[in-house]
């Protein structure tokens, strides 16, 4: 692990990163109805003008030499009582700059879209303050140089998330569904939280420097027990097994906010605050086999759930339930798979970016339809939409050369090369979901850009007709470099393993799969093999025939298992809400009936049953005085019990 | 002088006031501006008093000693170290708030502004005398006599049920001083033994505590213990608070969970804790399970209940869980943490507590099921609830997480068990907050406060009306929540100036305790 060098030049001035969102969703928020002129505007410079200051420190960055690629920034002191010591401290090492660039670039072409998307909200202007705080909060998470300041960062992302899920205020079920995020991502906050006290109560501290320093400290017990309180934590905040729920749900805030969420920003902390903890995770296999579990479940269960959706954003919201699997899969494979993990997200960021504007471009020109079934045939009418988001799927599915090719790939030979039957089962489950993933997908451009148009003879729900139509170019624009990258970054970032090298003073040296049970050489080929029997079975099931309106019923027991989302939300409902409800109901009566009858019950039975009647209209002062020494009597004696036996 | 005289100062202003504004019963408005002077007047006195404290000096400062029964031996000694200073400026910025809050409150008939600002005033001053008092028996009286105010403040201008709320409070209170005055006896009898001649002196005590026997100090640590335990209220000591919570005025209310509540936390850290160190780490366990169990039945229940002041006090049960458990767990992190909760919560409670009663006035209903849908018709009040909303399940950048953070933090070394439970108990706090929300703001518009149905049965109100009906904040209302936001994020950004008051002394009590920290070392102090 590189050293820690304090930030010096340029890099100075790099809380402005996180001061300029900030201070535009204050301004945006606080600043009302005054603002709503310019509002928007505003939201997209604060935004663009840190990405252009995350570029110039980038540029910077590669001047320096690998031992000083590692800088902290140190702010003042948040709160400090004896030993420990909170600050408010950034630190820039390449995973971090990585990140600013991620959050900020994609962050700020969703931001330049929503200008269009969101033109007919009237309250756009406090549209651009919450994303604005969603940056704010994002780059607090990457930037921070503790546990405790990436824990504001990590909340601050969850009320984000909160606000801007639940945009549409007045529809029920976008209200549950923020409240179902915001919950679902703290139980994850809890494990996170859980993780800070185990290593303060070990090492006396909460700076990362110092806890990666002196991670050898560590028992082993304690070391598992801080990895997989961590791996909670990324659970919740990336939408992870058994903590997937929310992410599909989320999909009820407008689509710029599913793009932010699912590309740019939030679902990618998970994966960051495992590659972050490396050198943690680097002297705990049982804690990476966890991680790289959670991830091959996840990433399973989000590709056969998004083969069952008719719901054009459900599908594209399973895909990166899924996607963030493989990335934690590929972090949880320890040095051979941090930076292909991070790859992945990158690359990621910009496809699943494209595809979310994208169908919200669809969305735009279908009366905000989200039906696949109600589309088809829209490839000629939508051109630019239709070629646009073609390079986000063509990338996802891993068409050869593409983003995806390179940074998916990668994560399917580290895997195979864990070695023994774990290589076979973490492999062979990735590579099986990269076939369900070009079905999935496939299934959705069949559905939406080809065949019959099925609109032309259905009304929306308020009895228009469907006109579907071009985006105006507020919209289209941003796609544009995002589709650029889906094409290129892949290559970009993998061609002389240039991400690698760039992440290495943050995670260590790529190390190379060592215990392949096949040739390496095979698993692109396989890849590729597997992808196509995807797009042929899609092609076969749904590209020969037309698409009926209605969907199917019934269907066989894996579809209605993979429609009712493989049951999360019904055992979350038998196993915690409905228990939870009877429980809060009975521990109501039983206070109101219980705790405080009892007082009053004793009361009564102290001064007599016949009264009781009576004392509720004049006997207060007795009923309570006795009632009270009773309650003061149980206690002292509890006391009593406690310190003499 | 040194400063004894600006406790002294503001111990009798708001009891002169008081005195003054009583009788004027025929000049409301008069009445009510003299009374918001007076306590403007007081949070001036307050600055003053944080500008002359010098953290890390004298462990108690400010004092002042005066003879006053001889006999007993008993004086009247007023001073103050850094957690109670923090609680009277906690005291002096909440009553002029709750005072501009209840500028329009409806009062029951008969009863006049004069005699509910008064009485705010004289239960200003006795929460001060008991924060300020270094004499056990001194303490003691102002403990007892601050119900006398808080009665009638509930009892006259509360709700339907104020009388039976009122009786309720009282009762449970005044039995819990009764027990509390025999241990502050009993302790007069060991000093005697101790110290040649009985005294009610806090410094004198404290320096004898380490030579009583362990089995009177758990005799006399319980009487102390269950008065503070009613007044906090730690489970399952809480049933009165609901019940005077929901019928208080809401001014009033505020006052009596943020404010007074707290005079039995500061009582554990010190009466408890210093005066009978022994029995204070032998009982603990005991404490702490109450605590937890407080903070899990307390969000439960907040979680199931329908009438919105209720949800109120017993979302402040939870809370107190988690004073409690900063306090007993015995590093200068928990208890700072605690001490800084106090603060936090009387500021994040309260502000929630008014913008409730902001609802209430409007809806003229207290069920939550009666409203639906308000953010559309009032965005700025929704704002206001909000954001005590998030206060209140301490997120980050708000002045909750920092306390509550130092309580787990600080209570997981000698804790961890204690610490996982509690822990869990942020998921329900954002349950219950969120929950509540959703149902009064989100949502379409709805429910019969809003419709305007609650009040003329069957009447079918056109739109335009029930939007006249639910009006957003007014400028007064806006006056009043601002400066508790401000507060909200100033508190969580920048707690360090608070906490450097609070550490020394809590450092003390530490050491009083004869404990270290569990992590650092030192006690610190």
């Amino acid at each position: 692990m590189a050293e820690v060098l304090p930030a010096e030049g340029i890099a100075q001035h790099a809380w402005l990163l996180v001061v300029l969102p900030a201070v535009g969703a204050l301004v945006l928020l606080a600043g009302g109805r005054r603002t709503n002129a310019w509002g928007h505007l505003l939201g997209c410079a604060t935004v663009l003008t840190s990405f252009g200051y995350g570029v110039l420190l980038v540029a910077h960055w590669v001047g320096l030499d690998a031992t000083q690629r590692t800088q902290e920034l140190r702010g003042g002191t948040w709160f400090t009582v004896n030993a420990l010591q909170v600050d408010y401290g950034l630190r820039l090492d390449p995973l971090s700059l990585a990140f600013v660039l991620l959050i900020t670039g994609v962050g700020g072409l969703i931001h330049v879209y929503s200008i269009g998307y969101m033109a007919r909200d009237p309250s756009r202007r406090r549209f651009f303050g919450y994303f604005n705080l969603f940056i704010a909060a994002m780059l607090i998470l990457v930037l921070a140089d503790n546990f405790v300041t990436l824990y504001l960062g990590w909340e601050g992302v969850g009320l984000a998330s909160y606000l801007l899920i639940g945009w549409y205020q007045d529809r029920p079920s976008a209200a549950t569904a923020a409240k179902k995020a915001f919950l679902m991502n703290r139980v994850g906050d809890v494990g996170l939280a859980l993780a800070i006290f185990v290593i303060w109560r070990s090492l006396g501290t909460v700076q990362f420097s110092e806890v990666f320093a002196r991670a050898g400290e560590f028992s082993g017990p304690t070391l598992l027990a801080i990895t997989l309180l961590l791996l909670l934590g990324a659970c919740g905040k990336s939408g992870q097994f058994p903590l997937q729920a929310w992410l599909p749900d989320a999909m009820e805030g407008p689509t710029p906010v599913s793009a932010l969420i699912h590309a740019a920003t939030m679902v990618t902390a998970g994966v960051y605050l495992i590659a972050r903890c490396n050198p943690l995770y680097n002297l705990s296999p049982g804690g990476r086999l966890a991680v790289a579990a959670v991830g091959a479940i996840t990433l399973l269960i989000g590709s056969i759930i998004g083969c069952a959706y008719d719901d054009i954003k459900k599908v594209l919201a399973y895909s990166t339930v899924s996607q963030i699997g493989y990335m934690i899969l590929a972090v949880g494979l320890g040095p051979a798979g941090y930076a292909l993990g991070i790859a992945h997200l990158l690359t990621h960021g910009f496809f699943k970016a494209v595809l979310f504007l994208g169908a919200g471009s669809v969305m735009h020109a279908m009366h905000d339809e989200v039906n696949m079934r109600r589309m088809g045939g829209l490839a000629r009418l939508l051109p630019l939409t239709f070629a646009l988001f073609s390079t986000g799927y063509l990338a996802l599915i891993g068409f050869p050369f593409l983003s995806g090719y390179y940074s998916k790939d990668a994560i399917i030979e580290a895997a195979f090369g864990a070695g023994g039957a774990q290589g076979w089962v973490l492999g062979g489950t990735a590579l099986v979901a990269a076939g369900l993933t070009a079905f999935y997908m496939t299934r959705l451009m069949l559905m939406t850009f080809f065949g019959e148009r099925r609109w032309q003879d259905l009304r929306t729900t308020d009895g228009k007709e469907y006109h579907p139509h071009e985006c105006p170019p507020v919209m289209w624009l941003p796609m544009v470099p995002l589709a650029i990258g889906s094409l290129a970054a892949g290559f970009f970032f993998a061609s002389g393993e240039r991400l690698a090298r760039w992440l290495e003073p943050s995670l260590g040296p790529l190390v190379p799969a060592e215990a392949a049970a096949f040739p390496v050489a095979l698993v692109p080929v396989l890849t590729v093999v597997v992808s196509t029997v995807g797009v042929l079975l899609a092609w076969w099931f749904i590209g020969r025939a037309p698409v009926p309106v209605r969907r199917p019923e019934p269907v066989s027991l894996p579809v209605a298992a993979a429609r009712a989302d493989l049951y999360a939300n019904a055992i979350n409902e038998a196993l915690i809400a409905r228990p939870g409800t009877w429980l809060t109901r009975a521990l109501v009566f039983l206070d109101n009936k219980g705790i405080d009858g009892l007082v009053n019950g004793a009361a009564a039975a102290l001064s007599g049953a016949s009264s009781r009647l009576r004392l509720l209209q004049t006997g207060f002062v007795r009923s309570y005085a006795l009632g009270m020494l009773g309650g003061g009597i149980i206690v002292i004696a509890l006391l009593l019990v406690v310190s003499y036996s | 002088m040194s400063g004894g005289g600006l406790l002294l100062a503001m111990l009798l202003l708001p009891l002169v006031g008081a005195a003054l504004v009583a009788p004027m019963r025929t000049a409301p408005r008069a009445a009510k501006a003299t009374a918001l002077a007076l306590s403007l007047v007081e949070l001036v006195l307050a600055g003053l008093a944080w500008a002359a404290y010098r953290p890390g000096g004298e462990r108690l400062q400010l004092t002042l000693s005066v003879p006053w029964i001889p006999a007993f031996g008993t004086r009247f000694a007023l001073g103050v170290d850094g957690i109670a200073l923090v609680m009277i400026a906690l005291t002096a910025v909440l009553v002029p708030i709750v005072m501009g809050s209840s500028w329009a409150e409806k009062l029951p008939e008969g009863r006049t502004p004069a005699g509910f600002y008064a009485l705010l005033l004289a239960t200003q001053s006795m929460l001060i005398g008991a924060f300020a008092a270094t004499d056990v028996f001194l303490f003691y009286l102002f403990f007892e006599v601050m119900l006398v105010p808080m009665y009638f403040l509930i009892g006259r201008f509360g709700g339907p049920r104020r009388q039976y709320a009122a009786v309720k409070f009282f009762l449970y209170s005044l039995l819990g001083g009764l027990v509390m005055l025999a241990s502050v006896i009993g302790l007069f009898v060991v000093s005697s033994a101790r110290l040649g001649r009985g005294s009610f002196d806090w410094a004198s005590l404290e320096r004898i505590a380490e030579s009583i026997p362990a089995g009177t100090q758990v005799w006399l640590f319980l009487g102390f213990f269950v008065a503070f335990a009613i007044k906090a209220p730690l489970v399952p000591l809480h049933t009165w608070l609901p019940d005077a919570g929901a019928e208080a005025p809401v001014g009033v209310g505020v006052l009596l969970v943020g404010v007074m509540d707290k005079v039995g936390i500061y009582g554990f850290l010190r009466y408890c804790l210093p005066l009978f160190p022994s029995a204070s780490r032998s009982l603990a366990p005991l404490v702490l399970a109450l605590a937890v169990a407080g903070i899990i039945y307390g969000a439960l229940l907040a979680v199931g209940q329908s009438d919105l002041k209720r949800f109120v006090a017993y979302t402040s049960v939870a809370h107190f869980g988690f004073i409690a458990l900063g306090t007993f767990a015995f590093s200068t992190q928990a208890q700072a943490g605690a001490v800084l909760y106090m603060i936090n919560h009387g500021i994040s409670t309260g502000m929630l507590f008014l913008v409730v009663g902001m609802l209430i006035a409007r809806g003229g209903s207290r069920l939550i099921g009666d409203y639906g849908g308000v953010a559309a018709l009032a965005p700025l009040l929704a704002g206001m609830m909000l954001v005590a909303g998030l206060s209140l399940l301490a997120l980050p950048g708000t002045n909750s997480f920092v306390s509550e953070f130092l309580v787990l933090i600080g209570s997981f070394p000698r804790q961890p068990a204690y610490t996982v439970l509690a822990t869990a108990g942020i998921i329900l706090a954002a349950l219950y907050v969120l929950w509540v929300y959703q149902q009064v703001m989100h949502g379409p518009v709805r429910g019969a406060a809003v419709l305007g149905t609650s009040q003329a049965p069957g009447a079918a109100a056109a739109p335009q009306r029930q939007r006249a009906r639910f009006p957003d904040l007014s400028a007064r209302e806006v006056v009043v929540l601002v400066p508790l936001v401000a507060l909200i994020l100033l508190l969580g950004l920048f707690p360090q100036p608070v906490l450097n008051v609070i550490n020394p002394s809590v450092g003390a009590t530490l050491s009083e305790l004869g404990l270290t920290d569990p992590v650092g070392g030192q006690g610190g102090g």
